[in-house]
């Protein structure tokens, strides 16, 4: 009985040992300090005429970027909108916002990745970052 | 005797609700309204004076005085299931204390002629006869219907002439009818499709239903977004405020720099003849360059005039981005003399002039004489926005102008739904 114990708990740790061993290392998660200032710089110049220098945006028009679904949840939807715009009636808080937004999809993945980041962590947001990698992914499935 | 004293509060509660019920099922959407009225904080020249006519409406758009004094408010949002409501002051003494509600769809458009009532949804216009009471049942007559509202400038302004003729503003649904609109880059297109649609004033004829496209004519075109527009009876013509397109820093900071681009385009007033075009989406009119120019995204630098000698020149450019959402001629006699046939315009106040500080959220006044500007444009009333006028910030956006049978002036606020009257009295 005590040498079947013993054989399992090789087993286990010897499992341990070959996927540790295959499997890739983790991800080394860039300083999003650096992303988020580097998405400041993105915000200024493409995102803050409409969405305003503190996220608020402007009633009616343009959705604010403080603790909404659409900022806080679902990445690959959030990198969705600045890939294809948005051009449809959207609710927050009661409030519809109308105004059309444009397809930023000219802007680099790194681009992208650091100016969500940035938006995710700016404006009392706290979430966590958009990797390159992620914008990469969802741009390869995004195909219009 | 807490089982009683349970049960009492039971039939309480059966009662609360019951009286609940009742109103909810009563169409009587008159309220009287007690308590001290609110304080004015809106500043005016010397002589003049306002009161607080109602507070908290909501999104009030554009109104229009009776003859017997009532107002009537076009609402973007409904109140308490209500698009319009009409407000009077049954005690003279400059505030309203009824109120009734009616008509269930939202829209801008607000105008009294020849006995009707006309209100605009976002696709077309509908009018109440006024000889008799209007109550939260009566249905208005459909004038205008199926107009093109695809949510970005979508607001239908109207105003009526003396030949019984209906102005409908049709904004067009873009910035500046790019291939994509408002994206980097994305070219212009000629000619503009949406012009065929949008993007101008129609005529339809004040009494007669159902009309759509087919019915009405393009009275003039090349007008990007007109929310404030007036029939001038002394100078027998339309009168347009254009809302200027946005971002050219943001597009073409090779052009433009920061402040430029928060100074331009103008906004600009137009006379507006039958046929007139304004030159949107071609031109736009440079507050540095005192002309109308070629728009980046057909081909213009700054400097190239292009098709835009040919277009219908403005009268009065004011700063970029102030949103003129109103504009009124005045024809009472209260106020003094350089007021008479002159031009009110509130301006909404604006959003895209950031990272500048923003500006408008104010009611100028342009004189005129023989239909033409003749002196220079001047704030009448201001501080509505209160402390500061940082976007999202403003206490109240200006939105609306109307004329009473006395010569008062009243505005509409579309924040909270404050309704100004402002009066003369020279002391």
């Amino acid at each position: 009985m005590m040498k079947f114990i013993c054989i399992l708990l090789a087993g286990i740790v010897t499992c341990m040992g070959i996927t540790g061993f295959f499997s890739d290392p983790v991800p080394q998660q860039p300083s999003p300090a650096a992303s988020i200032a580097r998405g400041k710089n993105v915000y200024e110049t493409y995102c803050l005429a409409c969405h305003q220098a503190d996220g608020s945006g402007v009633q009616r028009l343009n959705p604010p970027l403080i603790k909404t679904s659409f900022v806080l949840g679902d990445k690959k939807t959030l990198i969705g909108i600045v890939l294809n715009g948005l051009d449809q009636e959207i609710e927050i808080d009661g409030e519809v916002y109308n105004n059309v937004m444009a397809s930023h999809d000219f802007l680099k993945d790194q681009e992208i990745a650091d100016v969500l980041t940035y938006v995710r962590n700016s404006f009392g947001n706290k979430a966590s970052a958009v990797l390159p990698e992620e914008v990469t992914k969802q741009r390869a499935v995004n195909k219009k | 005797m807490v089982q009683i004293q349970a049960k009492m509060m039971n039939v309480l509660l059966l009662f609360t609700l019951f009286l609940n019920t009742e109103s909810c099922f009563s169409t009587d959407t008159t309220d009287y309204h007690t308590g001290s009225p609110a304080a004015s904080t809106i500043t005016l020249p010397a002589g003049f004076s306002s009161t607080v006519f109602y507070e908290n409406l909501g999104r009030a758009r554009h109104l229009a005085v009776e003859a017997n004094g009532d107002v009537y408010v076009k609402l973007e949002r409904l109140k308490d299931g209500k698009g319009i409501y009409k407000l009077t002051d049954t005690n003279k003494d400059g505030v309203a204390d009824r109120s009734v509600g009616f008509g269930d769809y939202t829209g801008t458009g607000m105008a009294i002629k020849n006995g009707y009532l006309y209100a605009s949804s976002d696709e077309g216009v509908f009018r109440y006869s006024l000889k008799t009471d209007i109550n939260a049942e009566t249905q208005p007559e459909k004038i205008v219907i199926g107009l093109w509202n695809r949510r970005q400038h979508a607001a239908k302004s109207i105003t009526l002439d003396d030949a019984g003729n209906l102005y409908v503003n049709i904004g067009a649904p873009s910035n500046v009818c790019q291939v994509e609109d408002r994206k980097n880059a994305s070219p212009g297109r000629t000619p503009c499709p949406i012009l065929d649609s949008a993007g101008g004033i129609w005529q339809f004829k004040a009494d007669q239903q159902n009309q759509s496209y087919p019915q009405g004519s393009r009275y003039a075109t090349g007008l990007r977004n007109v929310v404030g527009l007036d029939w001038n009876a002394s100078a027998n013509d339309l009168y347009a405020m254009q809302h200027g397109r946005d971002m050219l820093f943001q597009s073409y900071p090779a052009l433009f720099n920061q402040q430029e681009g928060a100074e331009n385009p103008a906004e600009e007033m137009f006379r507006l003849k039958k046929g007139a075009d304004a030159g949107w989406p071609y031109c736009y009119f440079d507050n540095g360059k005192k002309q109308k120019l070629m728009n980046p995204e057909y081909g213009g630098d700054r400097n190239t005039p292009g098709v835009c000698p040919g277009k219908t020149p403005s009268i009065v450019q004011f700063p970029g981005h102030l949103a003129p959402n109103a504009l009124l001629f005045y024809t009472g006699t209260m106020f003094p003399e350089k007021y008479r046939n002159g031009a009110f315009i509130a301006f909404h106040g604006s959003w895209n002039r950031s990272p500048e500080p923003q500006e408008g959220y104010y009611v100028v006044f342009v004189p005129f004489k023989d239909g033409m500007p003749s002196g220079k444009w001047e704030v009448f009333a201001d501080n509505f926005a209160g402390p500061g006028k940082a976007q999202g910030k403003a206490d109240f956006r200006p939105t609306g102008l109307a004329q009473g049978p006395d010569g008062a002036l009243y505005v509409s606020d579309d924040q909270k739904g404050n309704i100004w009257k402002i009066t003369y009295s020279g002391k």
